[in-house]
């Protein structure tokens, strides 16, 4: 009888507990700008695509939902031809964001991605690229990469020499 | 045997190798660059540190490069001591001060040896901040991406393209941290195995261009072991697929044929299985037919109708018995022409006897003289060249066993042998890339190389020499030909001559009287020719003029562009002679715009079959993908339904093929014991997967055609799985897909496969050769000379030439010829004369003419080919228009009207 009481009691008492609920949509959870949710792929500072096609992201990734195919534009430049994520599948590990070396996929805190059809959760390159620099701005891949593509010339890049003249014999 | 301690550990050794290779061999993880088991030591790229020690007390010791250091006995070393292991690391960090941060667009990033060894050392962070060097790079041609900025100055790029592959346009330019590989000037790399840069530069300065333009990495392909398709060697190759189109072409090991390297046509000639006219449906009178309605039909045309088979030497063995059991022995020819199935009847026979060693390309690498006689090999079965190559070294490098110089110490030895070659002799009516070489070259009417031939093995036979112009040089060939110990004689079907087989057999059996151990290697037409004349069947000529006589009103042909071996205008007047016509074959050509009915067939790519290549060996290749589109099936399936419509079975009661290649050895006793020669079993009880384990997006590739995924394509017939899943391991060798292990990602995991590495790979099952089971029917050697061809035109004042047919790497093979690559090197269709006959008709090089073959005229480019006898022309051998030419053939120039 005592131990019915009690807990009645204690239940009655969280009443004035602070609530751990909110209400959501109304109110919505604070998320931390590190929180692995919605992927996205970003531009660099140029606007120019980010991904470069590596497929690290994909070999990273542990159920194998990434898919994509690298193209080059005229200039050189790699890109996704296309670049699907089969959300149904994602575990939203973020190792693809590790794995990735141009910053191009992120997650970021955003997980209202619900659909009521699964083949909705199919997104292809148009639904994942966003116009923004994500949570790293300021870097360009093609600046420091050694390669040219229309980004600057050869020897143009952060940290390079002009080409070697292997005609002159100086040392 | 030597015993020598690593780290404390003792082990027994061969002696007279460097200690790279055998701690390699031990299984030790020992970085390396400059240094490949084909192209031996150099001590290039000082990344193979190892410390030596004086005796078992010697603590200090000192560092040594592995690769230029002996085996000893009693040697004591240390691979893990921190010293070399630091000097290993750091090695690799000056290496990469210049190395571009390029892994992310690198083709090669995911095989890269590069990154493997960078890995290996436990180099991480760069910590030089200085700037890197940089360079331009070169337009090197359709085949060959550069990108000079990442090299890593190993120099195995030039020791393969220069020493080893005899190229001259690739060299080392400038000095210091300068040092710059590629050309004098852009251009296109002359070499033929120019593709192997690829595979032989540790890191992605020379990469696959045809790979760039659908790029994909090593761990995210579908691999299969496959056999090329290209010419008559066999060289094994792995074709790896993605997203349903084939990708690459890569080398796979095989000791004794293709070894380290493949030829440019073979590894870009696969280009064609991606092609935009294939055959995408099946089509009866040009309509698109599928389902119960194309069995139907088929089953009325097929029951209503007197069919023949027309076989191909490009198709397998299983595609070419399902059509010989289709239509029957009686109906079944080949589809090739009579003087091509003749020479191969010969040839044949010649082997079959029994009597002359049929070498393998490691063979021909071990001859110590080479006399070719009416071939271009560089051109015809281009992997041999290679193999040449490397023959006409063997004669100076025995001098070198005296000077104590290791056989593995390949800078000493060049030094020391300088540009000495051993004998090499080549008869061929036009100058060929290995003239070079040669000791002494004939450029003749192959008539008069034929001639020469028998000269040469009369006077091998100690015969009374005839009146001859040259009798001391045949003299001097024929005593070295006795002198050496493992001569080589090249021959085959290039020039399209009865006389020149005879010749080359009557020179290898005069030295067989001697006692001499001579080896006769015959170079085919096609990657099937041996397997199809195996068949023995009449060629398709015999029939065409008779066809209606003998009651056949409907043809099956099956992947054969009958217009490239028959004259087209015979060819049409025979197809006319048919009521219906079935075609089998991958692209639309022009055969297939005869058809009634055309059957979307797979290729190479896409179904597994087994081919003989020019010494017998009987090889698999393996399905690498299912593709997507389900008309497109394998011929030997199609023919197998048509066989079951045939006898009476509906659509629905199907049931799948009987394996064919038992049944084959079971009616065609040539070829008992032929299905022996590879596996059919997978590993461990599981089946091989075709792809790595790192395979990327299994559940996103077809997710938007539909998010819930297929069942994954299964595979009953052979022992792999279309998956990752299956049992990882080491397959045997006909059946490795892919090379991977451990650390080891690039093609040089290659190592862990083999029994001590640059050997034999472990595991190797028996192989069967057919040549081998050979009977005892001696084949007779002609005596006497020549029949000279009544065609040799004397007449200096005629427009009328005997052609020569020259065969060409690209353009004359003909799959790899629709690759948009290989099209782009393919030379124009040319009329070559001497510039006395140039003169004479007054023709410039360069200028348009026509030529008249037989009914046909073609519009050809003239070129002046200086060492071509007068009245004869060389032409290109099938390179379209110049196709369909019935040999022997003469031309006839035509005045054109300005």
């Amino acid at each position: 009888m005592f131990s019915l009481l009690r807990s009645m009691a204690i239940t009655f008492l969280h009443l004035f507990s602070k609530r751990e609920t909110i209400q959501y949509p109304e109110e919505r959870v604070p998320l931390h700008p590190r929180w692995r949710g919605r992927i996205v792929l970003t531009r660099d500072p140029d606007m120019g695509e980010r991904c470069v096609g590596c497929y690290l992201c994909a070999a990273a990734c542990p159920v194998d939902c990434i898919s994509l195919q690298a193209t080059e534009d005229e200039q050189g430049r790699r890109y996704p031809e296309f670049f699907r994520i089969n959300f149904s599948r994602c575990i939203f590990c973020g190792y693809c964001e590790e794995a990735c070396p141009t910053y191009a996929i992120q997650l970021l805190p955003d997980f209202e991605m619900a659909e009521y059809n699964r083949q909705n959760l199919v997104y292809e390159k148009e639904d994942l690229l966003i116009d923004s620099q994500g949570k790293y701005p300021g870097y360009n891949y093609y600046k420091v990469a050694g390669v040219d593509s229309g980004i600057k010339p050869k020897g143009g890049g952060t940290n390079e020499n002009p080409p070697v003249d292997i005609h002159q014999i100086l040392p | 045997m030597a015993q020598i301690h690593i780290d404390k550990e003792s082990y027994d050794v061969k002696n007279g190798k460097n200690l790279l290779e055998t701690c390699l061999s031990l299984g030790y993880q020992l970085p390396y660059f400059c240094w490949h088991p084909a192209l031996n030591s150099v001590g290039a790229c000082r990344q193979c540190a190892i410390k030596v020690f004086k005796d078992e007390k010697d603590t200090r010791g000192r560092i040594v490069m592995a690769c230029v250091e002996p085996v000893s006995d009693g040697l004591h070393l240390s691979v893990a001591d921190p010293e070399a292991s630091a000097f290993r690391s750091q090695n690799i960090e000056w290496l990469m001060t210049n190395h571009p941060h390029d892994c992310a667009v690198c083709d090669e990033g995911g095989s890269c040896h590069l990154q493997d060894m960078t890995v290996m050392t436990g180099h991480a962070y760069r910590r030089f901040q200085y700037p890197k060097r940089t360079h331009h790079n070169q337009y090197l041609g359709p085949l060959v991406h550069h990108e000079m900025n990442r090299c890593i100055q190993c120099y195995r790029c030039v020791r393969f393209y220069k020493d080893y592959a005899g190229g001259k346009d690739l060299d080392v330019f400038a000095a210091h941290d300068h040092v710059y590989f590629g050309r004098a000037k852009e251009g296109i790399l002359e070499s033929e195995f120019s593709g192997n840069l690829a595979e032989v530069c540790p890191t992605g300065v020379f990469t696959d261009k045809t790979l760039h333009t659908h790029y994909t990495r090593k761990w995210d392909l579908t691999m299969a072991p496959s056999v090329c398709q290209h010419c008559s060697l066999g060289c094994n190759i792995i074709a790896g697929e993605r997203y349903g189109s084939l990708r690459s072409i890569t080398n796979r090991y095989h000791e004794a044929v293709n070894g380290y390297f493949l030829c440019d046509r073979g590894r870009y000639g696969y280009e064609f299985v991606n092609h935009p006219s294939r055959i995408q449906h099946p089509n009866v009178r040009g309509r698109q037919v599928s389902g119960k309605e194309l069995y139907t039909t088929l089953q009325d045309l097929l029951t209503s109708k007197n069919w023949i088979g027309v076989g191909s030497p490009r198709a397998s063995l299983e595609a070419n018995f399902a059509l010989r059991k289709l239509v029957g022995d009686q109906n079944f020819y080949q589809g090739v022409s009579k003087v091509e199935a003749d020479l191969l009847q010969r040839i044949l026979h010649m082997t079959h006897s029994g009597q002359i060693h049929q070498p393998s390309l490691q063979e021909i690498e071990q001859a110590d003289l080479v006399l070719i006689l009416g071939e271009d090999p560089t051109h015809s079965a281009p992997r041999m060249a290679l193999s040449i190559r490397q023959a006409v070294r063997n004669i100076p490098l025995q001098q070198t066993a005296s000077t104590h110089i290791p056989a593995w110490h390949d800078v000493a030895q060049r030094e020391y042998i300088q540009d000495t070659k051993g004998p090499l002799y080549i008869a061929y009516p036009v100058a060929s890339k290995l003239d070079e070489l040669a000791s002494y070259t004939l450029h003749d009417h192959p008539d008069v190389l034929a001639a020469f031939g028998f000269d040469l093995a009369q006077a091998i036979g100690d015969d009374p020499l005839g009146d001859q112009n040259e009798p001391t040089l045949l003299r001097n060939i024929a005593e070295a030909l006795l002198k050496a110990e493992r001569p080589l004689i090249v021959t085959g079907t290039s020039l399209i001559s009865h006389n020149i087989l005879e010749a080359a057999w009557a020179i290898a059996m005069a030295l067989k009287h001697q006692n001499k151990n001579a080896s006769l290697s015959f170079i085919l037409p096609s990657c099937n020719s041996a397997g199809l004349a195996y068949m023995e069947a009449e060629p398709l000529e015999v029939l065409m003029k008779s066809a209606k006589q003998n009651g056949i009103s409907g043809a099956i042909v099956l992947e054969n562009d009958l217009y490239r071996h028959y004259d087209a205008l015979e060819l049409d007047q025979f197809f006319e002679s048919l009521e219906d016509i079935i075609v089998l074959d991958h692209l639309e050509q022009p055969t297939t715009a005869q058809a009634t009915v055309t059957l979307p067939a797979a290729t190479f790519a896409e179904t597994s079959g087994t081919l003989v290549n020019n010494e017998g060996r009987v090889q698999s290749f393996y399905q690498v993908y299912m593709p997507k589109n389900e008309d497109i099936r394998p011929s030997w399936q199609w023919l197998t339904e048509l066989y079951q419509i045939k006898i009476g079975l509906t659509p629905d009661l199907l049931y799948p093929s009987t394996p064919l290649l038992e049944e084959l050895a079971a009616s065609l006793p040539q070829f008992a014991g032929i299905g022996a020669h590879a596996p059919t079993f997978g590993l461990n009880g599981q089946k091989i997967p075709r792809e790595p384990h790192r395979y990327s997006g299994r559940t996103a590739m077809l997710a938007h055609i539909a998010v819930s995924e297929p069942r994954p394509d299964q595979d009953e017939l052979s022992p792999f799985s279309f998956t990752m899943e299956g049992s990882r391991g080491f397959p045997p060798p006909p059946l490795t897909p892919y090379y991977w292990s451990p650390g080891w990602n690039s093609n040089q995991a290659l190592n862990k496969y083999q029994i001590e590495v640059g050997g034999a790979l472990a595991g190797r099952h028996a192989e069967v050769n057919l040549f081998a089971m050979a009977s005892t029917i001696p084949y007779p050697t002609k005596k006497g000379g020549v029949n000279q061809s009544q065609s040799v035109i004397q007449n200096a004042t005629t427009h009328t030439f005997e052609l020569l047919p020259i065969t060409h790497i690209f353009g004359s093979e003909e799959l790899s010829g629709y690759g948009d690559a290989i099209s782009k090197l393919a030379p124009a269709p040319y009329f070559a004369i001497n510039k006395q006959e140039a003169s004479r008709l007054s023709l410039q090089p360069g200028v348009d003419i026509h030529l008249r073959i037989g009914k046909q005229t073609y519009p050809l480019t003239v070129q002046i080919g200086q060492e071509l006898p007068a009245g004869c022309a060389a032409i290109p051998y099938n390179i379209p228009p110049l196709t369909g030419i019935t040999w022997p053939a003469q031309g006839t120039l035509i005045p054109t009207t300005p």
